[in-house]
């Protein structure tokens, strides 16, 4: 009985709702109305202005005609989740722009002899920037050796033990670290080399101390936020084995978090890879390839960027084309490094498989 | 193996804050003592005490001592770890290592604490405590998965097998089945049942009818009101507390008056 009422009555929670065409329709009306507006009244056809009117219309449009079918509720939603989206692809615009132009100049000299020759010797065309990428590498690499165990040591004080006043003061200090600018730390490394070994003491380990100086505060920071988020649970059921502090921490804290530290310090070791300013007052730089830390200038990548790029010789285009080329090794090499880390984060991570 | 615990004056606070005041009792070994009372009477915080998990909270400390065969818990130059090593914790909730396998989970006790064991011995320790916890058949074909892939009732009787595994002479359980289905609650239950023969049991429960069913002795706690301190309102066999208890809020809040 009941049910055969309610098969043949309107069910009352039904709402308006526009067909999934009417979305589409609504668009390709939108740029085509664009479009038309672009060349008619804002003086000439043109991609760009017609995207960005034809996205104007296409919001109004469809919240209108949503607010007529299906109310303002839903009509509010489209609205928001448009201008959403749209927020998404404007941020999207500049990002993929700078791929497309680093990718389109920067690919033909991405060749053998880019990876195999240095800078010395080379006028004009030829040359490469294997000394920048051994520069790069050795540089940043010490300077990861320096700032994780310091960093990861600070986090763990911090979040296992720092109480009151010094906690604060760390704390503090590392929030200063992080928004010194990277040229005070490059004048920093400079003046504690000079001090220690003589006026112009300039070499790839007082670029690495510079960059430490700037990674610290970034490892410390993440490091704390993934200590902070490991349950108090798993610390108490380990205390209630009978197992000592410092052997929690080291075998059950860090293991659970182990995955998202280490993307931490990748993320961080992409975030000092492209650091210029320090790197030329500290590191300094030479033409030739140079792998010892301690004794003379070395070159790395963003720095022979900037010196193709502001240091050309007569036939400018082979300079800016290595610069083009160098810029997007380093994009490649911070790419590499967060797949990297992805894997180990992967490979780390806590099982929940059955 | 197990030990009579004997708690003198014991008043535990949270910072200025008094949390439970003036507990005194004295728990016999090889029985259950079953904790009941309202929420925040410091039933959990008072059951804490007697393995020094209570100053593990920032700010928490304890005045008085608790009598381990005759050892003062709170004496001076007193490790808790070794305390710990000797008094086992099963908590509220299942707390698995999620980074180690079941196997590595039971005997994390041993490897954590670095102790040398043969693998002969380690495989031995591992059915025993398992089997003891009543999960070693329905593990035994997946020793090398990870814990936290057991359902809730298995992660709570895997968790009951680590602190056993360690061999304590005490057994705390802080709502070791509030967690958990009927089902799981029961084989927990009847494995209470089981480890009174060797350990000595304390358990802290909101339910009424699992104390009546597993303990032997019951305390019952009470706060005055909120910011009161909690007390030892009265304590006794179960069967006494249940029947006949001799204060009346303890009747009270065992008939379901209050509480």
């Amino acid at each position: 009985m009941t049910a055969l009422s309610t098969s043949t009555t309107v069910n009352p929670l039904t709402a308006g709702q526009l067909p999934r065409y009417a979305t589409w329709v609504a668009l390709a009306g939108s740029l085509l109305a664009g479009g038309v507006l672009d060349a008619s009244l804002l003086g000439g056809f043109d991609p760009g202005t017609t995207l960005f009117v034809g996205a104007l219309i296409y919001l109004l449009v469809i919240y209108l005609l949503s607010r007529a079918v299906e109310g303002t509720r839903r009509a509010a939603d489209r609205l928001a989740t448009n201008l959403v989206t749209g927020a998404f692809l404007l941020a999207l615009l500049p990002l993929v722009s700078l791929l497309w132009e680093t990718l389109s100049t920067g690919l033909p000299r991405f060749d053998l002899q880019f990876f195999s020759y240095s800078m010395r010797n080379v006028i004009g065309a030829g040359g490469g920037a294997v000394h920048a990428l051994y520069g790069t590498l050795i540089v940043t690499g010490i300077a990861t050796v320096i700032s994780v165990p310091i960093g990861l040591m600070t986090a763990i004080y911090l979040v296992e033990y720092g109480r009151g006043a010094l906690a604060r003061g760390i704390t503090f200090f590392v929030d200063v670290m992080t928004g010194i600018p990277s040229i005070v730390a490059g004048l920093f490394a400079y003046a504690l080399m000079a001090i220690v070994f003589g006026p112009g003491t300039i070499n790839g380990f007082s670029g690495s101390l510079a960059l430490s100086v700037l990674m610290i505060p970034i490892v410390v920071r993440a490091t704390e936020e993934l200590l902070r988020i490991v349950p108090n649970e798993l610390r108490e059921a380990s205390y209630a084995l009978g197992v000592p502090k410092w052997r929690t921490i080291v075998s059950v804290v860090l293991p659970t978090s182990l995955s998202g530290i280490v993307s931490g310090v990748i993320l961080a070791i992409a975030r000092i890879i492209g650091e210029t300013a320090p790197l030329m007052i500290a590191a300094g730089f030479t033409n030739s390839i140079n792998t010892n830390p301690f004794a003379n200038p070395m070159m790395t990548l963003p720095v022979f960027v900037y010196d193709q790029y502001a240091h050309p010789g007569v036939q400018r285009e082979f300079y800016t084309e290595r610069a083009w080329t160098g810029a997007l090794t380093l994009i490649v090499l911070v790419m590499v490094l967060n797949l990297i880390g992805r894997f180990i984060a992967a490979r780390f991570s806590p099982k929940t498989g059955r | 193996m197990s030990k009579r615990i004997e708690v003198n004056d014991l008043n535990c606070f949270y910072g200025k804050f008094k949390a439970v005041e003036d507990v005194t009792m004295t728990i016999e070994p090889r029985s259950v003592t079953a904790f009941i009372g309202p929420s925040g009477c410091g039933k959990s915080t008072f059951l804490r005490t007697l393995n020094r998990m209570h100053e593990v909270i920032p700010g928490a400390y304890v005045e008085g001592e608790v009598l381990v065969d005759g050892n003062n818990l709170y004496g001076p130059g007193v490790d808790p770890v070794n305390v710990r090593r000797q008094v086992g914790m099963v908590f509220q909730r299942p707390n698995p290592f999620p980074t180690m396998s079941i196997k590595d989970n039971v005997l994390a006790g041993y490897r954590l604490n670095k102790q040398r064991m043969k693998a002969s011995e380690a495989e031995e320790l591992l059915e025993k405590s398992l089997r003891s916890a009543n999960l070693w058949e329905e593990v035994k074909n997946r020793l090398d998965k990870p814990g936290s892939g057991l359902s809730g009732g298995q992660q709570q009787r895997l968790c009951i097998a680590r602190a056993i595994a360690m061999q304590p002479e005490v057994l705390l359980m802080d709502e070791p089945c509030s967690a958990l289905d009927p089902i799981s609650t029961l084989a927990v239950e009847d494995l209470v049942q089981e480890l009174k023969e060797t350990y000595t049991i304390v358990i802290v429960t909101h339910n009424m009818q699992q104390a009546a069913r597993v303990s032997d002795e019951t305390a019952f706690f009470n706060i005055a009101g909120t910011g009161a301190p909690g007390k030892l309102i009265e304590m006794g066999s179960t069967e006494k507390i249940f029947s006949t208890p001799d204060v009346q809020a303890t009747e009270d809040y065992i008939t379901g008056r209050f509480g």
